[in-house]
């Protein structure tokens, strides 16, 4: 099973077996992982799932799809390996991404 | 004071549904909402984004699924106060009586929270250097835009709200757009008109910076911005507007004794009550073994908590389940007319 590793703010370090089709939001609130609030279930319409993406991963990702970068307009402290993680579906070719939770949602 | 059998908070469908179905059996209700408008995040996150799994309607957008419900209340004359968060909460003896920010006052049996994820509030500047400026030289909305007249604005944000106010303003102020990228999600005809002012000087574009700091003393004089490479330009301003969209938060809510998990309320799957007496919650905001986040389900437990409700309106009554097809009473709150 991929495994993703989730950095939090306060520089915790969980890194979890998450099914392959589960998305990487679903894996964090699936396992209690803080800073992930995902206020809308998944449906790319609220920017409160954001992540910042190691950089050798950013061309390993599903392309974001339309919707995704005007939503990322809306994160907090959004940057350029910013990605939203309902939008991130864990695959084997994922395994062993690592995604850095922001300090804040909104 | 509003006096009425309940009080709903939320005017998205589960809300607007509930009140049908406390119409159909007899009670009277109130709606409040933070929002200017009925449909919550069906009308504020996607109002053009089509909705597949509404059983019967094979496909329906936000704004089409709101407007279809409001029609389904009207029989109702159900009241609404909009632009109204509800603030505090006290009971006295079996009535509730609640207060708003905009000190409206509600005296009822029950109360059914379907709250979403929590009220809309415009989100802010991450820079914890901006609270300090807000309401007198940054804002996150416009009430009054003859305040910018001849004055420098720095507006942030590359949706409809940034483009609008940026080409609007840009009649009587001088307007600096920033924005973090090249794209923009507000409308193309919006992103042109922008960039053709930006052409003849009337508007100053900046894309892919964000703001890196305000300073000023008691007002903002000038923020700097920061590009992506890491260069930082300073830009005079007397005001500076955000229009990051709105982000949902729980609010006053949270302080009323509920048993709140992980932002959800919690609730009994019979009638949806919480662990208070006389308050329920249903929709996006309440949580119980298998809730799926769903339209859908949102009917359903405003259908059952409706009737919870019917024994603190009607505590000397028994509610007798009838169905709107053959029932006369039904039919008359409906405003049917027999032959």
């Amino acid at each position: 099973m991929p495994k993703i590793t989730y950095k939090t703010q306060d520089d915790k370090i969980h890194t979890i077996d998450v099914p392959n089709g589960l998305t990487v939001m679903e894996g964090a609130i699936q396992n209690d992982i803080q800073g992930i609030d995902a206020d809308c279930g998944g449906g790319m319409s609220c920017a409160t799932c954001h992540v910042y993406v190691n950089e050798e991963w950013l061309d390993k990702l599903p392309v974001k799809e339309d919707g995704e970068e005007d939503m990322l307009d809306m994160a907090f402290e959004p940057k350029k390996n910013s990605r939203l993680s309902c939008q991130l579906i864990v695959s084997d070719t994922l395994d062993g991404l690592v995604v850095n939770i922001p300090s804040k949602q909104g | 004071m509003n006096k009425t059998d309940v009080l709903i908070i939320g005017a998205g469908p589960t809300g607007l549904f509930c009140a049908h179905q406390l119409g159909i059996i007899g009670l009277s209700c109130e709606i409040v909402d933070n929002l200017d408008k009925a449909g919550g995040q069906c009308i504020e996150l996607y109002p053009d984004k089509p909705i597949y799994d509404i059983p019967a309607i094979p496909e329906c957008t936000g704004e089409e699924l709101t407007n279809n419900l409001l029609k389904q209340i009207k029989p109702f004359n159900v009241n609404f106060h909009l632009n109204q968060r509800v603030e505090e909460l006290k009971k006295v003896n079996d009535r509730w009586h609640i207060k708003t920010n905009g000190n409206k006052k509600f005296d009822v049996a029950s109360i059914v929270i379907a709250g979403g994820v929590g009220s809309f509030e415009p989100r802010k500047f991450p820079l914890k250097e901006c609270e300090k400026f807000e309401g007198n030289s940054l804002f996150y909305a416009i009430k009054d835009k003859t305040i910018f007249t001849d004055k420098t604005i720095s507006i942030f944000g590359g949706g409809d709200s940034a483009l609008d106010w940026a080409i609007e303003l840009s009649n009587t102020s001088k307007v600096n757009l920033i924005h973090r990228r090249d794209g923009f999600s507000g409308a193309e005809a919006s992103v042109q008109k922008v960039k053709e002012l930006n052409d003849q000087g009337k508007i100053n574009l900046y894309t892919k910076y964000q703001l890196e700091s305000v300073s000023g003393d008691n007002k903002i004089d000038s923020v700097k911005v920061k590009h992506d490479e890491g260069e930082i330009k300073e830009i005079k301003s007397d005001y500076v507007l955000g229009f990051f969209g709105l982000i949902m938060q729980l609010g006053p809510i949270l302080s009323w004794g509920l048993n709140i998990d992980k932002k959800k309320v919690e609730v009994n799957t019979e009638n949806f009550e919480t662990n208070i007496n006389g308050i329920f919650a249903i929709g996006d905001i309440c949580s119980y073994p298998g809730k799926l986040k769903l339209i859908l389900s949102g009917f359903h437990e405003g259908a059952l908590a409706a009737r919870g409700c019917f024994k603190y309106a009607k505590p000397d009554e028994k509610l007798r389940f009838e169905f709107t097809t053959t029932s006369k009473a039904a039919q008359e709150r409906l405003g049917i007319k027999s032959d």
